[in-house]
């Protein structure tokens, strides 16, 4: 939080948007909750629709989401039901053709090319499924890139930060390893501490386990839960559904739409699962 | 993004590739080399042109004769016999601005005498020479003005001369047959080296055009006639002058052309100095090619170089990047290299110039403004050519390019 209110205090005004989100933004924090910044995520009647030549793809087709803050949800669906193309709105990377979109208060939809960049930054972390580490660029640099776009990134002591977030995912002894020399499950743990090290509102993870075997899938899901309880809040994507049941929520798409949304009563612990799979894959060896 | 985080970041892209880096800056190394080295070259064949001509004494005026054409040719082989002792003793007495005037007869012949003999040119002139050429005495005296009423058999030698035939000793005192006349030396040359078109100034003897005319040519035409002003605000007045104690001498009707010509140093130093301009010109050009080459190559690598790092670009836009951060961190990346490259190209300039110089014996000169222009010229090239790969890599969708295999 304290990267956030450094920032709030000094901000360059050379950006009339970014100005107008953080006046929301602000506005949202200190005063009396707004019935739209309860959530994190308040996304209603999202349309997104590709034009394909003479077709058309209608990747979403009126998506309404709440997420609340610290919440951890599974979006879940078939190939191709629209679970990336949510995602890339929910990250700002991208913009509905209709509908509405309010990050922890910021109203994205009006938000301009930089603002949205800007938001990004600050308020979300973003976990991929095939890591997007720099090669041949150790973790501790990796994990301190975002920092290094921060607008106000002279006042942020960026290597300690990216230090810390390193060693909150448990490679607090490998920060000066390039991605060639770990393992994927450390590999995420590094993109994970990049999405941390802003301390984001958000963190959105499409198929974070997609490249990585079950036990290693499961410890990766251990370390979400672990950073849930500290109070983040987390999107994942999945496929599996023993990945989805690792989350307090499953939301289901179909064809662009959600047709099934259910709070999970007792979420698998994880970490214990990933202890049960070590010890049936050292049996089955 | 700050300044300094940005080259921190172009720093570390630049350096993730080592030998792509090289090969990339070699292009703008070789071309600030090249161009660095074509400069050296030419300004110190300019420098030393300007020195020779200065070499040739102070606030000089040479009289020859004939007209000067366009070219700077004489014409008219009759006009070569028109210049008289004459014209300089009425130089001497009518001219206001001259300081020094002396006649200069000139003649060859050989020499015996010391260790040898020797050939070389013979001068016949007046007191005022020395002074006019601004040429010191090594040892002994200059003629005098008794020596040339007298038409006295004395000698001064050349540095040239002096060593041929007198090697480790003083000549001074000793005697010398010119065309069998024995001459007394009096003196020897300070030595001043060569000519702007190469020829030895330290190989001649100078004796009285009193004596040279009677006893060793024989001839009562001058070769030129050498004038000097006291300071060089004057030296216009004085070429001016000259003109009219000249058509005046010659008798020359008011529709002659001049069958003379005077010349100052800038006049002699022009014609030299053009050629060496229009070759450096020349060089410089064709060493600035391939310095566009190089920035051509830049251009080529950085836009391989985006199309590789599109899932970075992607990454770094879905982490926070505006897309002028983007353009900035490939554009400083670009400029970083060139001057690097520039940087190194500078020190290829200097150690190559100075092995030229070395080689060739030319004289090399580069200066501070040579290497401030080609960093500055390395920077441009960057700059120019780093822009579109970089408006590229800028305008980049963050989702296609985080998709991109
Ligand atoms: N850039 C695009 N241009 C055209 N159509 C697209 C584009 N991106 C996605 N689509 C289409 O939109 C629909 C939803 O795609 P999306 O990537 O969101 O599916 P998904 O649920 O993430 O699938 P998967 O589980 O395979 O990742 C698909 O039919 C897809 O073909
Ligand atoms: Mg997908």
């Amino acid at each position: 939080m304290g990267l956030r209110a450094a920032d709030d205090s000094d901000r360059d005004s050379d950006d009339e948007t970014i100005g107008m989100i953080h006046r929301r933004d602000n506005g949202g924090a200190s005063s009396a909750p707004a019935t739209s910044s309860r959530w994190v995520i308040d996304a209603r009647q999202l349309v997104r629709t590709y034009q394909m030549g003479q077709n058309q793809v209608h990747a979403l087709r009126g998506v309404d989401l709440q997420v609340g803050p610290g919440d951890m949800v599974a979006i879940v669906g078939a190939s191709g039901s629209g679970k990336s193309t949510l995602m890339n709105i929910l990250g700002c990377l991208d913009r509905p053709d209709a509908g509405s979109y309010v990050l922890d208060g910021v109203h994205v939809d009006t938000a301009g090319k930089n603002a949205r960049a800007d938001l990004r930054n600050q308020k979300i972390g973003f976990v991929f499924q095939g890591f997007n580490l720099l090669a041949r660029t150790s973790a501790v640099e990796n994990v301190e890139l975002p920092l290094l776009y921060h607008r106000n990134d002279h006042r942020l002591p960026t290597r300690r930060l990216a230090e810390e977030a390193l060693q909150r995912v448990g490679l607090g002894d490998r920060m000066d390893h390039e991605p060639s020399e770990l393992s994927g499950g450390q590999q995420q743990r590094v993109a994970i501490a990049r999405a941390l090290v802003t301390k984001p509102s958000l963190v959105l993870a499409d198929e974070p386990t997609g490249n990585l075997d079950s036990r290693t899938s499961m410890e990766i899901m251990a370390l979400f839960q672990d950073l849930n309880r500290e109070g983040v809040t987390i999107v994942v994507v999945t496929h599996e559904d023993d990945i989805a049941r690792c989350t307090n929520r499953k939301v289901e798409l179909r064809d662009g739409l959600v047709v099934h949304d259910e709070r999970l009563r007792d979420r698998v612990d994880a970490a214990q699962e990933a202890a049960r799979r070590k010890s049936s894959d050292s049996v089955i060896a | 993004m700050r300044a300094a985080t940005l080259i921190r970041v172009a720093g570390q892209s630049i350096l993730r590739n080592k030998m792509r880096t090289l090969l990339t800056m070699l292009g703008i190394i070789i071309g600030v080399g090249a161009v660095m080295m074509t400069i050296a070259v030419g300004s110190g064949a300019k420098k030393q042109v300007q020195d020779r001509i200065n070499n040739l004494g102070t606030n000089l005026l040479v009289i020859t004769a004939g007209a000067a054409t366009q070219s700077g040719v004489s014409q008219g082989a009759q006009s070569f016999n028109r210049l008289t002792i004459d014209d300089a003793k009425m130089l001497q007495s009518q001219s206001f601005t001259l300081m020094a005037v002396s006649p200069v007869v000139m003649t060859g012949g050989q020499l015996i005498g010391g260790q040898g003999n020797w050939r070389c040119r013979i001068y016949g002139v007046s007191p005022d020479y020395a002074v006019i050429r601004d040429w010191q005495m090594k040892s002994g005296v200059f003629i005098t003005n008794a020596d040339v009423q007298s038409a006295r058999k004395v000698v001064v030698l050349g540095n040239t001369v002096a060593e041929a035939l007198f090697p480790g000793e003083d000549p001074v005192g000793q005697q010398l047959q010119i065309r069998s006349v024995p001459c007394r030396i009096i003196g020897v040359l300070e030595p001043k080296g060569q000519t702007a078109e190469g020829n030895d100034q330290d190989d001649v003897v100078v004796a009285p055009y009193t004596t040279v005319q009677d006893r060793l040519s024989g001839r009562s035409f001058l070769g030129q006639i050498l004038a000097s002003t006291s300071s060089p605000s004057e030296i216009e007045a004085a070429q001016k002058e000259i003109r009219e104690i000249m058509r005046d001498a010659h008798d020359l009707g008011p529709n002659e052309q001049d069958d003379f010509t005077v010349r100052n140093q800038n006049d002699l130093a022009d014609t030299a100095q053009e050629t060496a301009d229009v070759m450096t010109l020349l060089l410089s050009a064709i060493a600035s090619i391939s310095l566009l080459v190089g920035g051509i190559g830049i251009m080529n690598i950085m836009l391989v170089s985006v199309t590789e790092r599109t899932r970075e670009i992607g990454l770094r836009l879905a982490i926070g990047a505006r897309s002028s951060d983007v353009l900035k961190q490939f554009l400083v990346e670009s400029v970083v290299m060139s001057l690097a490259g520039g940087a190194i190209g500078v020190a290829v300039g200097f150690g190559g110039s100075a092995i030229i110089g070395a080689v060739t014996g030319w004289r090399m000169v580069i200066s501070p403004v040579t290497v401030a222009l080609a960093l500055g010229f390395a920077a441009v090239v960057g700059i120019f050519f780093g822009f579109y790969p970089a408006r590229s890599a800028a305008a980049l969708d963050p989702i296609e390019a985080l998709r991109h295999e």
